[in-house]
C-alpha cells in the first residue's frame, strides 16, 4: 500500500507549539490506522497567518487542515478519509 | 509527562501573547485583557468553566511578569500594575518555583486500588503476599484496607491480571527530594529549604498548576531600550529548532540582540579546569570528584547530602565562565544566558556577570512574537570553534567526554554517570562518600535524564534534540561509533 503523506508544518510558530514532537509520531498513527504513513515535515505553510485556521501547530493531509493538531486529531482525520473512499483509490 | 501536552501548549501561548504585547510595548495597557482573550465567551473550557480558567491564567501572567505566586496578596491588583511594578528593580532572590493553589487539584493521597478488572481467583497472592494484611476478599474481589496499606506495592507487582493500580500524586512522585507536600488544605506548596529548581514537578502536573518565574519581560523591555544584550545560548540550544544553529544566530541579532556568544566555550573552560582539579585531588588522596556544571545538582547536594560537598567540583560552570568573558570584553554589555534549565535561573541569581536567564521556550515564544521566521533568516557568519566535545556537553555522558578529550591522560579519567536525578539515584549519590564509586574517579550528574538536551523548558523531543547537537558539533553519537 502506498504511504499516505501527513504534512507537518515545522514553521517557527508550529515548531514552538510542539510540531517536533508530531514528527516522531509515525509507529503511533501507523498501529493506530492500520497503513502506512509517510510524515513529511515542511518549513512554514503559512497558516499561522492567515486567522480562519485556527492555531498552530498546523498539519496536512492531502487538502485537509488540522489546526491545534495532536496524534489524536491526525489519526481521526486519517480514519475519517479512509472510511470515504475505498481502500485503493487513496 | 514528557512531550508535547496542553499544559505546554497553555504556558508557551501565554508566552507568545505577553512577548507580543511587550514588544509592541503594549504591556500595560493590553495584559488585563488577555485572560478573556484566551478564554472568550462561548470557548471550551479546560477546566470547570471559562472563569476559573481566566482566574488561573491571570496567576500564570503574574509568573510570565516575574512574580511568584505568594505575590498575590489583595487579588484587586490589576497586571497591569504589576507590569508597572516590574520596571522598578526587583529582588532576584525568592522562590522560582510556585504552586498556583486555585490550579491545583488537590490530588488524593498516593494509594492503591484494586480496579474491578480483578476476578477475586483462587492463588490471591495478593493477599498472601501482603505483609501488612491489608488486602482483603469481599464479595468476590480483593479490596485494600487504606488504613493497614503502607503502599509497598507487593500486591500489584502479583496480580496475575494487573487488576491493582498505583495512583501517585505526580508532583510528590517526580520530586527527587521531597520539597512538594500537601498543605492543611490540601493542596501541594513547595517547601524552598528542600527544593533544587530541579522543574520535575511543573512538568508532571497535569493540572497546569506549577509556574516558574519568568524574566522574558524584562529581557524584552532591554532589547527595546537597545541597550547592548549579549545573548549566551547553552549548548543545548543547538538542538532546539529545525533550522540550523547560524540561522538562529542571525533570528537573535534581527531580535536586537547585541551578540551572541557559545556558552559551549565555557564548557570548553569549565572541562580544562576540571581536569586539572580531578588530577590534583586524585593525586592528594581524594577518592572522586563530581562534575559541578548541573545547578539542580549542586542545590541537592548542599539541602540534602552535605556528606557529598567535599567531593563537589569547585570549577565554575559553562555559563559562569561564558559570561565573565563577556562581562570582562564588554563591562556594559548585559548577558542573557540561554538554555533548557530552570535552576539555571537559581545560579543566576547569585552569580556576578550574569543578569538574565531566559528558557528555550521563551526564546521560541519571543521569535514568535517578534514574526521572525527561522526559515527565512539569512545564515550568519559563525566562527566561533569551542572544541566539538564542548558542544555536546548537554547531552548526558557529554562532560565526562569532554573531561578525557582535554585531559593529558583520557584513560586517567574514569567515568561514572549519573544521568537523571531521582529518589533512587539521589540514594545512590548520599552512598558515595562511604561506599565509594567501584572504580569510578569522576562522578559525571545531570538531573534531567539524557542531560540538559531533555531539559523542563525544551521545544524539541529530547533525541532529536541529542542527535541535532551532536551534528553540530559533528560528532557520532557513541553507538554509532562502536559500530563502525
Amino acid at each position: 500500500m502506498k504511504p499516505l503523506t501527513i504534512t507537518i508544518c515545522t514553521g517557527t510558530t508550529c515548531y514552538v507549539m510542539g510540531s517536533g514532537y508530531l514528527l516522531s509520531l509515525q509507529e503511533q498513527i501507523e498501529s493506530a490506522c492500520s497503513r502506512p504513513v509517510e510524515i513529511v515535515g515542511s518549513s512554514c505553510l503559512g497558516l499561522c497567518k492567515d486567522g480562519q485556521y485556527g492555531r498552530a501547530p498546523f498539519v496536512q493531509i492531502g487538502s485537509t487542515v488540522i489546526a491545534e493538531a495532536t496524534a489524536e486529531k491526525i489519526i481521526e482525520t486519517l480514519k475519517q478519509q479512509t472510511a470515504r473512499k475505498p481502500m485503493e483509490q487513496i | 509527562m514528557n512531550g508535547d501536552n496542553n499544559v505546554q501548549r497553555i504556558k508557551r501561548r501565554l508566552l507568545i501573547e505577553t512577548a507580543a504585547l511587550a514588544f509592541r510595548g503594549r504591556l500595560a495597557e493590553e495584559i488585563d485583557a488577555l485572560p478573556v482573550k484566551l478564554f472568550p465567551k462561548g470557548s471550551t473550557p479546560t477546566r470547570c468553566c471559562i472563569y476559573k480558567s481566566r482566574a488561573i491564567t491571570r496567576y500564570r501572567l503574574m509568573a510570565v511578569l516575574g512574580y511568584s505566586t505568594q505575590d498575590e496578596t489583595d487579588e484587586c491588583t490589576p497586571l497591569s500594575e504589576y507590569v508597572r511594578r516590574a520596571e522598578e528593580s526587583r529582588p532576584r532572590s525568592g522562590p522560582i518555583l510556585t504552586v498556583i493553589n486555585e490550579a491545583c487539584s488537590a490530588c488524593l493521597k498516593g494509594r492503591h486500588y484494586v480496579t474491578n478488572v480483578c476476578r477475586g481467583c483462587v492463588a490471591r497472592p495478593c493477599v498472601t503476599n501482603c505483609p501488612k494484611q491489608a488486602v482483603q476478599i469481599i464479595s468476590g474481589r480483593a479490596r485494600i484496607d487504606e488504613e493497614r496499606c503502607v503502599n509497598c506495592g507487593l500486591c500489584l507487582q502479583q496480580c496475575p491480571y494487573h487488576a491493582i493500580v498505583y495512583v501517585p500524586i505526580p508532583c510528590e512522585e517526580v520530586c527527587p527530594v521531597g520539597a512538594i507536600r500537601k498543605g492543611p488544605d490540601g493542596h501541594e506548596q513547595i517547601d524552598e529549604d528542600k527544593c533544587i529548581d530541579c522543574g520535575k514537578c511543573l512538568q508532571a502536573c497535569p493540572f497546569a498548576a506549577i509556574v516558574e518565574r519568568s524574566q522574558i519581560v524584562d529581557v524584552i523591555r532591554r532589547l527595546r531600550q537597545q541597550k547592548p544584550v549579549a545573548a549566551l545560548l547553552a549548548p543545548a540550544v543547538a538542538g532546539q529548532f529545525p533550522q540550523e544553529f547560524s540561522k538562529l544566530v542571525s533570528a537573535l541579532l534581527k531580535m536586537g540582540f547585541t551578540r551572541v556568544v557559545e556558552v559551549a566555550a565555557g564548557a570548553e573552560m569549565t572541562a580544562r579546569h576540571e581536569s586539572r582539579e580531578l588530577q590534583e585531588k586524585i593525586g592528594a588522596g581524594q577518592a572522586f570528584l563530581t562534575s559541578s556544571c548541573c545547578p539542580a545538582y549542586v542545590q541537592a547536594v548542599r539541602k540534602h547530602i552535605p556528606a557529598l560537598a567535599p567531593f563537589v567540583s569547585q570549577t565554575p560552570s559553562p555559563m559562569h565562565f561564558t559570561a565573565q568573558q563577556v562581562k570582562q570584553q564588554q563591562p556594559d554589555m548585559l548577558t542573557v544566558f540561554i538554555g533548557p534549565c530552570i535552576a539555571k535561573r537559581r545560579e543566576a541569581a547569585d552569580n556576578p556577570y550574569i543578569d538574565y536567564v531566559l528558557t528555550t521556550d521563551e526564546l521560541g515564544a519571543m521569535l514568535v512574537a517578534a514574526g521572525i521566521e527561522l526559515a527565512d533568516c539569512p545564515p550568519a557568519e559563525w566562527t566561533e570553534s569551542p572544541l566539538p566535545q564542548a558542544r555536546v556537553f548537554a547531552v548526558s555522558g557529554g562532560v565526562a567526554e569532554t573531561l578525557r578529550t582535554v585531559s593529558p591522560e583520557p584513560d586517567a579519567v574514569r567515568p561514572m554517570l549519573i544521568d537523571g536525578l531521582d529518589k533512587k539515584s539521589l540514594k545512590l549519590l548520599s552512598l558515595l562518600p562511604a561506599r565509594g564509586t567501584g572504580g569510578a574517579n569522576f562522578v559525571e550528574v545531570m538531573s534531567c535524564a539524557g542531560g540538559c538536551v531533555a531539559g523542563p523548558c525544551n521545544i524539541s523531543q529530547p533525541k532529536t534534540a541529542a542527535r541535532k547537537v551532536r551534528d553540530f558539533a559533528g560528532l557520532q553519537s557513541p553507538a554509532a561509533r562502536a559500530v563502525s
